[in-house]
């Protein structure tokens, strides 16, 4: 939301850079998912669900669930 | 000027930087406590960890027929889990940035930054560690990882969403009351509506009576300690970034007017 034009802006203020809601939205939305999906393979995986048969994916990033504190079996 | 796929970007850099120092603390403070609960396990099979009644996640933590080794997953295993994990989030914690930008207020942009990190941190893994802590090997009942994981990731998906909300409420009430009392009240509204989401989600006591307490509680802090580490270091490493980036910014006006070639 701008803010009106103030007129007791202080003098000290830094320009803080703003980027477009428009432009970041998309990018948000692609990433978002390829960073969803990541994750999912690391956190969840063959354990409740599983895309890939097997326990590979699971057992590789074993520890690593734990510790990043998913839940595991 | 800096744009959305540049902070993606820097978001990258700074989760990859920080997945490293992750796998550090998780190897060295957290192995311990796995290998010390993986013990437990195969000193005593428990009737309440049978792995096998779960089709859907053949499980086993150093039995005969093991697809990697111990040794294997505890390096190059928890490796490739912290840097896919913290890459992701760091990519995340780029973009929210991206967005947070100029719009906290008069923050500048690298203590945006770290707010937004912060504000994740709190929302997507210390809450939901309050309400689920992480468990060990040898504790979870494989009976209930179906209920377990959707109430998991429900719970994160209600804090992150929670959490969004009050960072509006923050700013906006900052801008007409002034920014502790808009601080203020986004905080207590997060608080209450999770105090009360937290009440009414099943809890799961699954550890069995004669797990030793003290290796429960090394793995926990463990776990705290590693995502801690990720959380600050892509904070920092972003933050970096964003000031280097912006000084470069400022300072590449004036010098084209100094060297005329
Ligand atoms: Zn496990």
């Amino acid at each position: 939301m701008a803010q009106p034009a103030a007129v007791s802006t202080p003098t000290t203020a830094v320009e803080v850079p703003t980027i477009s809601v428009r432009q970041t939205l998309p990018w948000l939305a692609f990433f978002g998912l390829v960073a969803l999906i990541a994750m999912y393979f690391v956190g969840a995986e063959q354990g409740a669900t599983h895309l890939i048969s097997g326990a590979g994916v699971h057992e590789w990033v074993h520890d690593g669930r734990h510790l990043l504190g998913f839940p595991c079996h | 000027m800096l744009s959305a796929r540049q902070l993606l970007v820097y978001g990258l850099i700074a989760g990859f930087v920080a997945g490293l120092l992750a796998f550090g603390v998780a190897r060295t403070v957290g192995e311990p406590s796995v290998n010390a609960a993986i013990a437990v396990e195969e000193g005593a099979p428990s009737t309440t960890h049978s792995h096998t009644s779960s089709p859907a996640a053949p499980h086993d933590h150093g039995d005969e027929d093991e697809l990697f080794s111990r040794g294997t997953q505890s390096t190059w295993g928890l490796l490739t889990a912290t840097q896919v994990f913290g890459t992701a989030l760091g990519g995340l914690a780029g973009l929210m940035s991206a967005l947070a930008m100029g719009r906290m207020g008069r923050l500048r942009s690298e203590v945006t930054t770290a707010v937004t990190v912060a504000v994740g941190f709190v929302a997507a893994y210390a809450v939901p560690f309050a309400k689920y802590p992480p468990n060990p090997p040898a504790v979870g009942d494989p009976d209930t990882i179906a209920e377990r994981t959707t109430t998991f990731f429900g719970f994160i998906a209600l804090s992150v969403v929670v959490a969004v909300a009050a960072v509006y409420l923050a700013t906006y009430l900052s801008r007409r009351h002034g920014g502790f009392v808009g601080v203020a009240a986004g905080s207590a509204a997060y608080g209450v509506v999770m105090l009360v989401a937290a009440r009414l989600m099943p809890t799961y006591h699954e550890v069995p009576h004669d797990f030793p307490a003290t290796t429960l509680y090394d793995f926990r802090f463990a776990s705290f300690a590693t995502q801690l580490t990720l959380w600050a270091g892509i904070a920092v490493v972003l933050g970096l970034l964003l000031v280097r980036a912006t000084r470069t910014a400022r300072t590449s006006v004036a010098p084209r007017e100094l060297q005329p070639a």
